[in-house]
């Protein structure tokens, strides 16, 4: 599903690589994790794939399904089946819930050349998928983000990935700010999503995510690389023991 | 105190091209002492503080400049609505063009008309609020509207009016130069909505009084769009009795120079008054709301919401003040001035104010201007939104504020297309 092939990223503004050659796989239906230290190059890395700006690729290639993307603007992407859940969920004072969603949901439908949902249809969508996540209707009436508490704005974010259908699910420290009910919430509507034609990438710092959203290969990422991967005991072992074995070990 | 020299000069060049229109008694005196406060004060110039901020020549000049006609096909606002609709062609009444005067729980009269007989409620306030608003700053293009207005309409609520009335303003010449007055009483427990749109002329100068008595309401939303060249200046009193209602909403889209002013009393306790402006301007726009409310009265609340979307070299300007007088306790007042400047060469130019006698009052004031939120955009776009269509997502999340002080859902979201259709109109 997402190929990167030696990923080289600097700052724009200042000379500053921060990825220096990632490596990753991800396989449709499959979940991978990736952890590491603070400053390894995580967020960045799920930022360039989103398509921000401020980061320029100097060599290297990512491919969702074969296709380049480095290319593409970030609804490009999105409308090709990428979708980054943010660490931090953007507030939108103004703009209602529903009015971004069924924004966002039309619009990736006409960039694909599907039709637009119905008021009726979008309305019956949402309702479903926000009960499931336990968002009430005045969550969906208030502008985007604007006064929702850390675990409303996670639950926000699954939500909108719920209805986007994204092939590509990246999932940036999802975990922070949560209490172990969010967690679990967030999870359950994660592991919803999983199915054989749609690949996740979690990011975290901590193992406890990896709980509940079952990996099935995690990476360790350091210094704007991925300098170990293993299965889900890797997790474990971080957990326990901290990343300076780890990196010791490999550096 | 003697007027400068080149004031003088201004003011006697545009005297000399004007003549009072023939009224009956009553009216010819209040043009006549009209007449004698403008000179008295004589037309602004750029040396006038209040006028700092916007040029005014173009407003003094003896010939009102030329303005091309609207060539857009822009369907006119209000039409679909059920209204008494009012025209007017360049600034004269158009009797066959609009809707039959008579409506329940309304008076209608020509200005022409209602001059000629001995009309009191009219009497006492042409003219009338206008003589009020020149303490401290001397409003005189109000005082040269009262003295040499050449049409407009009185208008009386008795009751709840079952319809807005729609004061609808063509421009059909490009060198028109109108002149419009009217005059408003809402009297005890009525309501009226007034509803404005349309260019008018190539240069147009409108006031409109409005007193509402105890317990009255008044609404008002205007649109001043399409023409890319018109100018206007335009006033708007306001005195609101007891536990009476005042809100008005306008939409500036296009036009070289806008002046609005407003000048707004509150004499009746408990009175609330709400003034909102959404103005959009691409490239030759300059868009001035002065507006000035006072509080006279104890627990009256006042808002003032003032957005401004600019572009491509225009300009957007606000001067407003909340005063309140000793006694005028319990004041809640709140006025905002907010800018979105989609580019580097377009200019916000604010002057916001208060002046406080009372120690029991809540007044907040607040003026930002800023650019485009890139957090948010990219929010928008990583979730698939087209960069334009993001943009105009956040620059009608920015003008929201202005357009919920619209009460009317229909109308809010006939104004919330027409700006979509602007927006899409001048993207890059």
């Amino acid at each position: 599903m997402l190929k990167i092939k030696n990923l080289h990223v600097k700052l724009e503004e200042e000379d500053k690589a921060i990825l220096k050659g990632v490596d990753l796989d991800v396989p449709a239906g499959k979940v991978h994790a990736i952890m590491g230290p603070n400053g390894s190059g995580k967020s960045t890395l799920s930022y360039v794939l989103s398509g921000r700006d401020g980061y320029e690729v100097t060599d290297g290639e990512v491919a969702l399904e074969g296709e380049d993307i480095l290319e593409l603007e970030p609804e490009e992407r999105a409308a090709a089946g990428l979708f980054l859940a943010f660490q931090y969920p953007v507030e939108i004072p103004g703009v209602g819930n529903m009015t971004f969603l069924r924004t966002a949901l039309n619009a990736q439908r006409t960039a694909r050349g599907e039709e637009e949902l119905s008021a009726a249809d979008f309305l019956k969508l949402i309702r479903e998928k926000a009960a499931s996540l336990k968002i009430d209707a005045d969550m969906l009436k208030r502008p985007v983000n604007v006064g929702f508490s850390g675990g409303e704005k996670k639950r926000n974010e699954i939500l909108q990935m719920a209805m986007l259908e994204p092939k590509m699910c990246i999932l940036d420290e999802t975990d922070s700010g949560l209490d172990v009910d969010a967690m679990r919430l967030v999870a359950d509507g994660v592991n919803a999503l999983r199915d054989a034609g749609r690949a996740f990438l979690v990011i975290t710092h901590y193992q406890r995510l990896l709980d509940h959203i079952e990996p099935d290969v995690v990476h360790i990422m350091a210094d704007g690389r991925i300098v170990k991967s293993g299965g889900p005991e890797l997790a474990l072992e971080v957990e326990n023991n901290g990343y300076a074995d780890i990196l010791a070990e490999v550096a | 105190m003697a007027l400068p020299q080149a004031k003088l000069d201004t003011t006697e060049a545009r005297l000399a091209a004007l003549s009072l229109p023939e009224s009956g008694a009553w009216a010819s005196e209040a043009r006549g002492s009209a007449l004698e406060r403008l000179k008295s004060m004589g037309l602004p110039g750029r040396r006038d503080e209040y006028w700092r901020f916007t040029a005014p020549d173009t407003l003094n000049a003896v010939d009102a400049p030329e303005a091309a006609l609207f060539d857009g096909d822009d369907n006119p606002a209000f039409c679909d609505l059920d209204r008494l609709c009012i025209v007017f062609r360049d600034g004269v009444f158009d009797a066959e063009a609009s809707d039959d005067l008579a409506l329940e729980g309304v008076e209608v009269l020509r200005l022409a008309e209602a001059t000629g007989q001995d009309i009191h409620w009219a009497k006492d306030l042409y003219g009338v609020l206008e003589a009020r608003a020149h303490d401290p700053v001397p409003r005189p293009f109000a005082a040269l509207n009262t003295a040499f207005a050449t049409d407009g309409v009185v208008i009386r609520a008795t009751g709840k009016v079952s319809k807005p009335i729609h004061l609808r303003y063509l421009h059909e010449k490009t060198d028109s130069d109108a002149i419009l007055h009217f005059v408003v009483r809402v009297e005890k427990d009525a309501d009226l909505t007034i509803l404005e749109g349309g260019p008018a002329a190539a240069r147009f100068n409108k006031c409109m009084e409005v007193d509402i008595a105890d317990g009255g309401a008044f609404h008002h939303v205007r649109l001043q769009g399409r023409d890319h060249e018109r100018r206007a200046v335009t006033h708007l009193f306001a005195r609101l009795g007891e536990a009476s209602t005042f809100k008005s909403f306008t939409l500036t889209a296009n036009g070289r120079l806008t002046r609005n002013e407003a000048f707004i009393e509150l004499t009746g306790n408990d009175a609330v008054a709400h003034i909102a402006g959404a103005a959009v301007g691409d490239g030759d726009f300059h868009h001035d709301d002065t507006v000035f409310v006072t509080h006279d009265a104890v627990n009256c609340e006042s808002r003032q919401v003032f957005k401004k979307v600019l572009k491509n070299g225009a300009v957007g300007t606000f001067q407003g003040k909340i005063l309140v007088k000793a006694g005028a306790q319990k004041t809640d007042g709140y006025q905002i001035s907010q800018s979105l400047l989609l580019d580097e060469d377009a200019q916000f130019l604010a002057k916001p104010e208060l002046e406080i006698y009372a120690d029991d009052v809540a007044c907040s004031h607040g003026s930002t201007s800023g650019a485009i939120d890139e957090e948010a955009l990219f929010y928008l776009r990583s979730r698939g939104v087209p960069d334009a269509d993001a943009k105009d997502l956040l620059v009608l999340a920015f003008l929201a504020e202005a357009i919920e002080e619209i009460e009317d859902d229909d109308i809010a979201d006939d104004i919330r297309d027409r700006l979509e259709g602007w927006l899409s109109r001048h993207r890059a």
